[in-house]
């Protein structure tokens, strides 16, 4: 009778636990195939675009060019609104749209931020190294359609300036040259292509004065990234354009400007199929995991950049710190560089003590896609460290989720008087970079922009956020839920006011209930001690 | 006293079945819950999540048999507390036991538990675990609140419940392994459980308790 309810038994367990390994192997199958990996692939299939023209049979491309405008006018007589539509762009105006306008944000307006601070109303002539015009000139020039369109970058300014030197000359030596410099020109023309990552990150990751200075997530390494770097842009993976999410229309390119979020609702390809794709969500959907995943009800919370970008800088250091006061050291009565561990300047005489990491760990905050940027017109609290760009958002703001950020901190020059931060000029005869006279470089600044300044200046802390959101690590190295669901240290210490499992307790059930279960342990060991002793005197057994 | 016990069949399968199980499951969840708790790490907060949120759901599903057992047998009647003999067991654990004494309330087959048990596991059936199963759930389901109406619902709140279940729990655990070691001999309790059959004093057994073939189990 025994051994038949044994057997009974044992079966019953042996199919209970057979169910669970074969439940267990599909699962395993199942996750080959999340739902949202698979609707983004399918989104993206056919990366290889295709043209009707081929730019280097074009007449308008084949005849010789002496200037930029040349070139800008044989691109608009074909492309007629292509110029007109650009003008109408930030990337043209250097200034942001409604509702920023109004306090004129942007590099061209009164925008500061904690780098080179300020564009001083683009008359620091610096910062038009970035301006798609030809040779810098800003708004009052031509477009340069090849910064974004051209596969060959050359020096523009250096070629038409030798091109116009020799031209004419009956040397047939510089003559030579002429033909020369020309054809070069001329292959650059006509190699007209979609914006490459090349294109975008010759301003894009050089912001702030150099490669990987100011966003932490976008450098020369994006360039060819490899897929370890990128899973979206790496070179043996999917190899994106920037404008694969960067969507575009009539050249206004899909992204956050200042307060205006990247996309205004969060909308896949399937409820919208013509909504910009700037979103994870417009190719991966708001449930991208396998049903039944946890991760999918983290969704509505917290961002996909926060567990998908574990570390930002992977491969390029970025810039952390930039102390503007400790500027103007001079070594051996000259101005002096001194580079650090990751062979960055860590000194320069004429930008002060910086610091620069790798592999940096984001910091966390609420985020609504709106960044909140003071301008030199905005009153500033200088007991406290000031944020010049902040993210805008709170838990209880439903359209925010936690979302990660690099941080860059430094001091810079503000007003003790009227309590506003300082714009000076950096660039030029007048320049700081030239005279380390900060007095004459703020009035210089200030006046560019028209604003007041009361003569007296000290340096104030700031800090300047940056959402990271490129260098998408592969999925096995995502953020792991117990780097956040941590009570020691986890990366999301900081915020405050919610209840997450496995970071927060409440401390007094905790010790009264250690205190009860101590006192049944102590309660039935004394028991049992008793009964132990009692039996031993007064019975038998 | 050995010479006058003798054997009933007290405990079917089904429920021999169910306490094991059962007991299977609370000390998975404790150790689970606990690990998701932050103090310690065994499995990994991952992995104990999700072991952790399968074995409660299975044990709310397991439980609804359990419920429909109870009432379907009438077993329920087991658990209709009493204050008869009530003193006389405190008084026998607290006093008693060291002395030597026979057990005031021995087990039959209709009252397998004494006064104390039936308020002990009363409160546990009907209260401790439901609050433990609904609490569990309800974290559960924390991201479909707002679809259930429950968005004024704390979590906060929800953890400490739970929390204070799971140490209740425990504090159940340790006295009742202990408990059942309080028989005749110490795993007299532990071996019925697994048996089904409880060696009992003879006296106030009827007839057709006694089993067929005592045989068998020995």
């Amino acid at each position: 009778m025994m051994p038949i309810r044994w057997m009974r038994i044992f079966c019953v367990v042996f199919v209970l636990c057979a169910g669970a390994v074969l439940a267990r192997a599909a699962d395993e199958a199942a996750a080959e195939s999340a739902p949202g990996r698979t609707m983004a692939r399918q989104a993206t299939q056919d990366v290889q675009g295709w043209t009707t023209v081929d730019h280097s049979r074009l007449d308008a491309l084949k005849k010789p060019f002496a200037s930029g405008k040349q070139v800008t006018e044989a691109c608009v007589s074909c492309h007629s609104e292509a110029a007109s539509q650009f003008h109408q762009t930030i990337h043209w105006t250097w200034l942001g749209t409604e509702p920023d306008a109004e306090k004129r944000m942007g590099k061209a307006g009164d925008s500061l931020n904690n780098f080179c601070i300020s564009a001083n109303n683009m008359q620091d002539k610096s910062c038009n190294a970035c301006h798609p015009s030809w040779n810098g000139q800003g708004t009052e020039g031509e477009v340069n359609c090849l910064v974004c369109h051209g596969r060959q970058q050359i020096n523009w300014t250096e070629a038409f300036d030798d091109l116009n030197a020799f031209s004419g000359s009956d040397d047939p030596e510089e003559q030579q040259i002429v033909a020369d410099i020309q054809a070069d020109i001329q292959q650059a023309v006509q190699s007209v292509i979609l914006p490459a990552r090349e294109n975008c990150g010759s301003c894009h990751f050089y912001g702030g004065g150099g490669d990987g200075v100011k966003h932490g997530d976008l450098d020369s390494s994006i360039a060819q990234p490899p897929k370890s770097l990128d899973v979206h842009m790496g070179v043996d993976g999917k190899n994106f354009q920037c404008t694969r999410c960067h969507t575009t229309v009539r050249h206004n390119v899909a992204g956050r400007i200042y307060s205006r979020p990247a996309a205004a609702d969060r909308k896949s390809l399937i409820e919208d199929d013509l909504t910009a794709k700037i979103t994870c969500e417009s190719c991966h959907s708001a449930t991208p995991h396998k049903a039944g995943s946890k991760a999918n009800d983290h969704t509505d919370r917290v961002a996909c950049q926060s567990c998908h970008i574990p570390l930002f800088a992977r491969q390029n250091p970025t810039k952390t710190w930039w102390d503007w006061s400790k500027a103007g050291t001079l070594q051996d009565g000259k101005k002096y560089n001194e580079k650090g561990e990751f062979g960055k300047e860590v000194y320069m005489t004429i930008k002060g003590e910086m610091k620069w990491e790798k592999d940096v760990k984001p910091e966390y905050f609420w985020f609504n896609g709106s960044m909140n940027t003071l301008t030199i017109k905005d009153f500033i609290d200088p007991e406290k460290i000031v944020a010049v760009s902040a993210p805008v958002g709170s838990r209880e703001d439903k359209n925010a989720r936690i979302f990660p950020f690099k941080i860059h901190g430094g001091k810079q020059p503000y007003d003790t008087v009227q309590k506003v931060l300082l714009a000076p000029m950096l660039s030029g005869k007048d320049g700081y970079w030239e005279t380390l006279d900060w007095q004459n470089a703020i009035e210089k600044g200030m006046q560019a922009l028209n604003a007041s300044y009361s003569g007296s200046f000290d340096f104030v802390e700031t800090t300047y956020a940056f959402p990271i959101t490129h260098m998408v690590a592969p999925r096995d190295n995502v953020v792991r839920c117990a780097e956040c669901h941590t009570g020691q240290g986890g990366r999301f210490a900081s915020l405050t006011g919610f209840y997450m499992p496995g970071r927060d307790r409440t401390g007094w059930i905790d010790s009264l209930g250690w205190l009860a279960v101590l006192g049944a342990l102590a309660g039935v060991a004394l028991h049992g001690l008793g009964r132990a002793f009692s039996r031993k005197g007064g019975k038998e057994n | 006293m050995a010479e006058n016990l003798t054997q009933i069949y007290l405990y079917t399968r089904y429920e021999r079945f169910w306490h094991w199980f059962q007991a299977a499951m609370i000390v998975v969840l404790l150790i689970t819950g606990f690990e998701v708790h932050g103090l310690f790490r065994l499995l990994g907060f991952d992995l104990a999540v999700r072991v952790h949120n399968f074995v409660g759901i299975a044990w709310l599903i397991a439980f609804a048999f359990f419920v429909f057992w109870v009432f379907t047998t009438g077993e329920w009647r087991q658990y209709v507390p009493t204050t008869q003999k009530m003193f006389a067991v405190v008084r026998y654990y607290a006093y008693g036991i060291f002395r030597g004494e026979a057990h005031p309330v021995p087990k039959r087959k209709e009252a397998k538990h004494n006064p104390l048990q039936r308020l002990v596991y009363l409160m546990l059936a009907a209260t401790l675990l439901p609050v433990q199963m609904l609490s569990g759930f309800l974290y559960w389901g924390y991201n479909s609140w707002a679809d259930w109406g429950l968005g004024w619902l704390s979590l906060e709140v929800l953890a400490l419940v739970h929390m204070a279940g799971a140490f209740s729990i425990l504090v159940f655990l340790v006295t009742h392994v202990y408990m059942t070691t309080t028989g005749h001999t110490i795993f007299a309790h532990t071996r019925a459980m697994i048996t089904g059959w409880e060696e009992i004093e003879e006296g106030e057994i009827q007839d057709w308790e006694r089993p067929v073939k005592p045989t068998c189990e020995t």
